[in-house]
């Protein structure tokens, strides 16, 4: 008897069986096998509640927002302006002028390091990231600090994956610490970061921190910025929506402060050749005509979402976190990266004699979807001596019997490289 | 296992990627150069000791996946004793047909050997990439370059 049989796979609640249904391209099959789609921190798909309000907009409803007079127009623009009033909600805003839809995190991320912290910083000044960010959340404080003199500086990760807390407090104090960017999830390895914590950290040592919850708001945490932080960022494809839309959340009076990111139209007060004014935030970060549709879809998400019984469905995800965790032990070359105790459902491993890449291809002919290699995080993995990880991420659309195929292809390639 | 994975993954790309040839690096090296594919990371470092025009010494290193540590393996063994014309031309004409592997998955009827086993990458359109990359760093370190990056939409 192999140990492969010995664990006994919990059966999917109906609950879960239920929301499938609301996931089209769920029904689809890949190399003739039905698609299990574990690849969902790098996307996650779409209920039909969101590609009917699209698809409904873009029959019905489509005009350009902010400038007519006609019905069409006027109504894009209530649709538009809707969607960011849930967001705010969503978000915990205190008002709805204080969401900014940008294209995506990145360029959220993008907008708070060259329109806000670009001008505040001075030579020798530090920027404090952790060693789990995204590339995301490195590359433009790296871009600004070669352009000021200040300095990037990352706080160091233990060998579970987890922040060390001890070590980001040290840096806040002792380091001429003018902006911090940290990851509420951890999208390579999972671990939920203490934001609560790390807000406080900052408040007292007077430091304005932006937080990335792009990977924490598809498994519910979104109290980042109730909590305090300055800014907070994520990306609508992640949480239901399409891609090309996302959002920067932050405090109505600094957005006030700050200077436009980009110039054209829909920004301005008054354009001459002698001057331009700008317009209030949040319309002094839209320039252009924005991803209306991809607004709208973002609002039909969050509304998708409340129709859910939540609590359940996260539970669930938690329970294929852990159930993919404990039939690990299987497989005695098999390691999980990330063993922080709070963790969203992301299972990051390697398997001894195989490389992520080979593994991803095999489990690919099985019609299972993972994500190999550094996940955007290369100074991660240089952290843990890694070239890079395959990549099991879950939603709750997914069941214990996809977490079954994906040991049974793991076992498989076990065999064949072991 | 479906078929045209198992002709991915037959014994040949195995039996290089759990026991490569020449996989070291190489301290008398006259020429080297290290090939990153940005997508995935992974890295190969091609060294050659060229002696009179003549390629003496060739070996590689790198975390690689099983394709190209196997099209590595292979490199070494195909090119010892070429010299660097006939290295150029034939790493130049085999990059093309692995280029062209998704269009017509046979191996070319001048390959014979352990070679022709990469062209099965042609039925994983993705994985050319990763069986080019070995080729594509040759190629630099006859040209006298330390680094190479493979584009990210190149094959």
């Amino acid at each position: 008897m192999t140990a492969q049989s010995l664990t006994e796979s919990p059966a999917t609640p109906p609950l879960v069986e239920r929301v499938r249904q609301d996931f089209p391209i769920l029904e689809k099959t890949v190399h003739g096998h039905p698609l299990a789609y574990l690849d969902n921190a790098a996307s996650i798909q779409r209920p039909l509640a969101v590609i009917s309000r699209v698809d409904a907009y873009e029959r019905e409803g489509h005009a350009n927002i902010h400038r007519g007079v006609h019905t069409l127009s006027q109504s894009a623009t209530e649709a538009y302006e809707a969607a960011r009033a849930k967001v705010a909600r969503f978000l915990g805003a205190q008002r709805e002028e204080e969401i900014i839809f940008t294209r995506g995190a990145t360029e959220a991320i993008n907008l708070v390091a060259q329109s806000f912290a670009r001008p505040r910083l001075r030579e020798g000044d530090v920027i404090l990231l952790t060693e789990m960010e995204h590339h995301a959340n490195i590359v433009p404080w790296q871009m600004i600090a070669a352009a000021t003199g200040a300095r990037v500086v990352a706080a160091p990760v233990t060998e579970e994956g987890e922040l060390d807390l001890e070590r980001f407090g040290t840096l806040l104090r002792e380091e001429p610490v003018k902006m911090c960017a940290v990851v509420h999830a951890s999208n390579s390895l999972g671990t939920i970061n203490p934001v609560q914590k790390l807000v406080e950290l900052c408040k007292t040592a007077g430091v304005p921190v932006l937080v990335d919850i792009a990977q924490a708001v598809p498994h519910g945490l979104t109290g980042a910025y109730a909590a305090g932080a300055d800014f907070v960022v994520f990306s609508g494809h992640k949480v239901f929506a399409p891609t090309g839309i996302g959002v920067l959340c932050g405090r109505y009076g600094t957005l006030e402060t700050m200077p436009p990111y980009q110039g054209g139209g829909d920004m301005i007060e008054r354009v001459s050749f002698a001057g331009t004014t700008f317009k209030a935030p949040p319309a002094r970060f839209e320039a252009g005509t924005p991803h209306i549709s991809g607004a709208i879809g973002l609002g039909a998400a969050i509304d998708y979402l409340d129709s859910l019984d939540l609590p359940a469905l996260y539970a669930h995800e938690s329970a294929l976190l852990r159930y993919a965790t404990q039939r690990a032990a299987e497989l005695p070359g098999l390691r999980i990266w990330g063993t922080a105790p709070e963790k969203v459902a992301v299972f990051s491993f390697t398997l001894e004699g195989a490389h992520p890449h080979d593994i991803a291809t095999f489990l690919d002919t099985d019609g299972i979807a993972v994500r190999a290699g550094h996940h955007c995080c290369q100074p991660l993995m240089q952290r843990l001596g890694i070239a890079g990880t395959a990549r099991a991420s879950f939603a709750f659309y997914n069941t214990f019997e996809e977490v079954d195929r994906l040991f049974r292809g793991l076992h498989r390639i076990a065999r064949i490289f072991g | 296992m479906n078929a045209q994975l198992a002709d991915l993954y037959q014994e040949i790309i195995l039996r290089h990627h759990k026991s490569p040839h020449n996989c070291r690096a190489l301290p008398e090296a006259s020429h080297r150069s290290q090939g990153r594919n940005p997508v995935c990371g992974d890295e190969v470092e091609i060294y050659l000791n060229i002696e009179g025009g003549h390629i003496r010494g060739v070996t590689f290193q790198g975390q690689a996946c099983a394709i190209t540590r196997a099209s590595a393996s292979m490199l070494t063994e195909a090119l010892l004793g070429k010299t660097t014309g006939e290295a150029t031309a034939f790493a130049e004409t085999l990059l093309k047909e692995l280029r062209a592997a998704d269009q017509t998955p046979e191996a070319p009827a001048h390959l014979n050997g352990d070679l022709r086993a990469l062209f099965a990458v042609g039925r994983f359109p993705a994985r050319i990439p990763c069986a080019t990359l070995p080729w594509i760093t040759l190629k630099a370190a006859l040209a006298g370059q330390p680094r190479t990056l493979l584009s990210p939409s190149a094959k």
